[in-house]
């Protein structure tokens, strides 16, 4: 009896061949099998006799919509930086994309880095995608060999064990805590249309930081970002982030040190967060990716919290809508100016 | 070489020892540690008398942080109106003083001495080297990521240490295999290890030979434009997120910036780890980037590791440890590159 | 062992060369007597300026070294540290670091040899202190023909010393602007164009050629119709460079580092690298 995840990789492998094959899409952005347990690795698939490779499970954390507008281009024919576009439709790519990944990929077409009509969406509700470190935390000091996925169990083999353990249970936070897993577009669906969540408080560790005091909150900030390595995976996962150069890269005029001075550190992560506030869909690949493990992600967390209450927005919900920060209102709330006397109060 | 049994007590008692008159160093476990100004995360001070045990596989942060610091201040200067010495650049005073790394691997310790090679002209690297003792923990177990005998080292080799630890009946051998070992080992009262147990070493390493340099002559075998234009590149490319994570896990990456920041009118020029995945250590002032293509600088980095480094310093810039093939965003592992490089005809 | 650490100097003297304002010349002199007496350069090497606070770029040194006593460098203000340099008058201090890289082989290989030097814009650089130690040991080679073009008359670098060239009788001089320009009664064409016109046949002959990328790629057609190859032909790559050392690895083309093992090199050479420059 096949698993979900394994119908919807045969799903994903026939869907994705047929495009090819038809000349529907030139290039299919997915996943392939890794070479670890527990990992993946994204694929673009060009040729329909490469679909194969495509597979589905519940270990894909990068956000697949961050490759979208390079493939695209990709797919282009070749012209020069001041060439001007070509007549006629430009080549599709199709993407596998869950509930998070297809609102990222509303803000790309709001933000105009991509076109809507040269995306062909592979929507796939999302189970919730399973935390590699959460499972290794499990078996500490034991090496993990193979990972079997069961619908709603993972089987763990190393070395002289073997464990069975509930898939939930090791979900990432941001998953568990998601209410919208299944794809806002979708151009082709593939498996079961999972419904919206219920979540009593998807914002429970923001309100446990909020509950915390100055000083407390602080130390968490500076404990929490201290192993930083300025490796930038966290923001290279990001679909948000496209900036062609990113202001900590800047040298003229360099705003940020370079070195692991906990300032410098510590503002990259602040303004690499605040840069995403409106556009964040709590994916989630920032956290994942994060080779020190830092838990970055509450900080996009918080200010997609902070959307929520002040604009009643929630990131790529609203495809005609404009992005809040990006737009003004004469009623927009003021309460984040803050002034001698302290934070401004609402109406001021 | 004067080898020692030394029991899991004594072990204890010798770093509590060391670490009354020096820095002494040992692998953080998970995130127990964190960075500290004088070296990165993955490393804790030895101080505080926890018995000393050595996780299986490398260390989580590699050991190039006690001798490419990051960042390290290679000159300071003032900028103060009316300092005679205003814009005059001075270097900083030599460090000196000891530090112990205890409980790196054999893939760490190869690490320093390939690192070596570029730096063997470097005034700071050396200072650095001169002024560290490495005492080091041979492998008995790996892990499924670890592949440095591929490399052209050993789970057992002593390179690149000062003091080797292996596993013993009771306890470790300490083999003390340079004057720098010697005179950490001074005035301790050790029994001298017995003839069988050192004979038990000698066989073990010798049913695990390593050291293959078969994949090395292999490699360096292939013609360099033909592995640059194979066609594996592409996949690589088009999943590599260019993030600076193996890079920066890597203890054989060996790319420095430099830089200068000014604080109140007291500058420093430092120099700190940069990677050649990101687009910026390529982008010429005019604009034009020679490495511009996400794919040109995935291809950089393998390149450089399994084919540049070679042909310039002789062995590969890589000692199979495996890091990088653990933390990578989107699995790329170094072993699949090589094993399809070695396949460009 | 390398020092990185670089040699006081003060600016000495500052020249704005080109009509734009964009290129300046300094002239540094050295702040420590033994530091002056140790330095010893060839042309085609280059130097890291560094400016405390800003950081260090390399730069070709403009100088010969059969000038005594002083270094040149012109400089094209387009980054950080270049703006900066640019804001800097006569009497500040800087700091020099070098020489660095290989430079051209004038005193091995190239001796004895008709030698023909093809500059466009502001590469010109080292090859005026190239031109400038050429005329010097005059009697080392055989046949000396410069040509260099650049946009307008305005943009023309080191125009007094042009004129001082153009008056001697042994040196075959070429100097070119793209457009006809009010005023200017010399040549009129591309660099390469003009190559072709001039270039002397390659028997016995070395050429080094600097300038911007498609300048070096149009001037070899007319080079090779008339039997120039490519061991005969010397280029200057340029690549983002930190350490100046063979160090730090920003400027590799492949296994070869522009720092340490250039920048010059033969076209034969640099055939042999990937298109990474």
């Amino acid at each position: 009896m096949p698993t979900i995840n394994e119908k919807i990789s045969e799903e994903i492998r026939a869907q994705a061949k047929k495009l090819l094959a038809e000349g529907t899409v030139a290039a299919v952005i997915g996943y392939a099998s890794g070479s670890l347990p527990m990992t993946v690795k994204p694929l673009v698939v060009r040729r329909p006799e490469d679909c194969g490779k495509l597979l589905w499970n519940t270990f894909c954390v990068l956000n697949l919509a961050n490759f979208l507008p390079e493939v695209l281009k990709s797919v282009e024919p070749p012209r020069g930086p001041r060439d001007p576009k070509p007549e006629g439709p430009l080549p599709k790519v199709a993407i596998m994309a869950t509930g998070c990944w297809s609102r990222n990929i509303v803000v790309q077409i709001q933000e105009h880095q991509v076109e809507r009509e040269r995306v062909v969406v592979m929507g796939v509700g999302s189970r919730g995608m399973v935390s590699r470190r959460k499972v290794e935390a499990l078996f500490a000091g034991r090496e993990i060999l193979a990972v079997e996925e069961l619908d709603h169990d993972l089987i763990v083999r190393g070395s002289g064990f073997e464990e069975k353990i509930n898939r939930w249970s090791v979900v990432r936070d941001n998953c568990q805590t998601c209410t919208h897993p299944d794809p806002l577009l979708v151009d082709v669906r593939i498996g079961e249309p999972v419904s919206d969540r219920k979540n009593p408080n998807p914002f429970k560790q923001v309100d446990e930081l909020e509950a915390k005091s100055a000083a407390e909150r602080w130390g968490w900030f500076t404990s929490e970002f201290a192993t930083c390595i300025r490796c930038y995976a966290c923001r290279n996962a990001c679909p948000l982030c496209y900036c062609p150069t990113c202001f900590v890269d800047d040298a003229k005029p360099q705003w940020v040190g370079k070195s692991l001075d906990a300032t410098d550190t510590g503002l990259f992560h602040v303004m690499r967060a605040y840069h995403c506030a409106g556009r964040c869909t709590d994916c989630g690949a920032c956290e994942s990716v994060c080779p020190m493990g830092i838990n970055m992600r509450l900080l996009t967390k918080k200010l997609n919290k902070d959307v929520l209450n002040l604009y009643g927005i929630e990131a790529g919900m609203q495809p005609d809508s404009p992005l809040p920060l990006t737009t003004y209102k004469i009623n927009d709330p003021q309460k984040f100016i803050v002034t001698e006397a302290g934070a401004g109060k609402e109406g001021e | 070489m004067k080898v020692f049994k030394i029991s899991q007590a004594e072990l204890d008692n010798m770093v509590a020892l060391w670490s009354q008159s020096r820095k002494v160093y040992r692998p953080a476990v998970g995130r127990q540690q964190q960075a500290q100004p004088d070296y990165g995360p993955g490393w804790r001070k030895a101080e505080g008398a926890s018995p000393l045990t050595v996780p299986i596989g490398p260390a989580a942060g590699s050991v190039k942080t006690f001798l490419f610091p990051q960042p390290e201040t290679m000159m300071t200067y003032s900028l103060k109106t009316g300092d005679p010495d205003r814009g005059l650049m001075k270097e900083p005073a030599k460090l000196t003083e000891s530090q112990v790394v205890v409980g790196l691997r054999p893939c760490d310790a190869r690490s320093v001495l390939l690192n070596n090679l570029p730096f063997r002209e470097d005034p700071f690297y050396q200072a650095n080297l001169e002024r560290t003792v490495f005492v080091g923990f041979t492998c008995d177990e790996s892990l499924s990521t670890c592949f440095c005998e591929q490399m052209g080292g050993s789970p057992l080799d002593s390179d690149g240490l000062d003091i080797a630890f292996s596993r013993a009946e009771n306890g470790y051998l300490a083999e003390i295999l340079t004057p720098k070992g010697e005179e950490l080992m001074a005035g301790l009262n050790l029994a001298p290890a017995a003839n069988s147990d050192i004979t038990a070493l000698a066989d073990r390493r010798k049913e695990r030979p390593g050291k293959d340099t078969a994949i090395l002559n292999t490699m360096q075998g292939k013609d360099l434009n033909k592995l640059y234009e194979a066609p594996l590149w592409q996949p690589l490319g088009d999943s590599c997120i260019n993030c600076g994570a193996c890079t920066f896990i890597c203890p054989t990456c060996y790319c420095f910036d430099i830089q200068d920041e000014v604080v109140k009118g007291s500058g420093r020029r430092i120099r700190y780890w940069d990677s050649c995945m990101f687009p910026l250590y390529s982008l010429h002032t005019t604009g034009h980037n020679p490495r511009g293509r996400k794919l040109q600088r995935t291809r950089n980095r393998f390149m450089h590791k399994l084919k540049y480094f070679p042909e310039r310093f002789g062995p590969f810039s890589c000692v199979g440890c495996g890091r990088c093939v653990q933390d990578c965003p989107v699995n790329i592992d170094i072993r699949e590159v090589m094993a399809d490089l070695l396949t460009v005809e | 062992m390398i020092s990185y650490l670089p040699y006081p100097v003060r600016i000495d003297d500052i020249t704005v060369e080109t009509e734009d304002g964009n290129l300046k010349s300094f002239k540094l002199v050295f702040e420590n007597e033994q530091q002056k007496k140790a330095w010893r350069h060839v042309p085609g090497q280059f130097a890291m300026l560094s400016l405390a606070g800003q950081g260090e770029i390399p730069i070709g040194i403009a100088s010969s070294p059969t000038e005594d006593g002083h270094l040149l460098f012109t400089v094209n203000r387009a980054g950080k540290v270049t703006t900066a340099l640019h804001q800097m008058k006569t009497g500040e201090r800087m700091g020099v670091r070098g020489p660095l890289g290989n430079g051209f082989p004038l005193a091995t290989d190239m001796k004895g040899k008709n030698i023909v030097i093809i500059a466009g814009g502001f590469a010109v650089t080292t090859l005026r202190a190239t031109l400038i130690y050429l005329l010097e040991h005059r009697a080392d080679y055989g046949k000396i023909t410069f040509i260099y073009g650049a946009r307008t008359p305005g943009m023309l670098l080191y125009q007094n010393e042009l004129k001082q060239w153009a008056a001697r009788g042994d040196l075959d001089l070429h100097v070119t602007i793209d457009r006809e320009a009010p005023g200017w009664d010399g040549l009129v064409g591309f660099v390469p164009t003009i190559a072709g016109q001039v270039a002397p046949s390659p028997e016995n002959s070395v050429a080094l050629i600097c300038g911007p990328p498609i300048m070096i790629k149009f001037t070899m057609p007319p080079l090779e119709k008339i039997g120039w190859t490519d061991d005969q032909v010397y280029l200057s790559l340029e690549n983002r460079m930190k350490c100046g050392e063979g160090v730090c690895c920003h400027c590799n083309v492949g296994p070869t580092l522009v720092c340490k093992d250039g920048p010059v090199f033969t076209r034969t050479q640099v055939r042999q690298l990937p298109v990474e420059y």
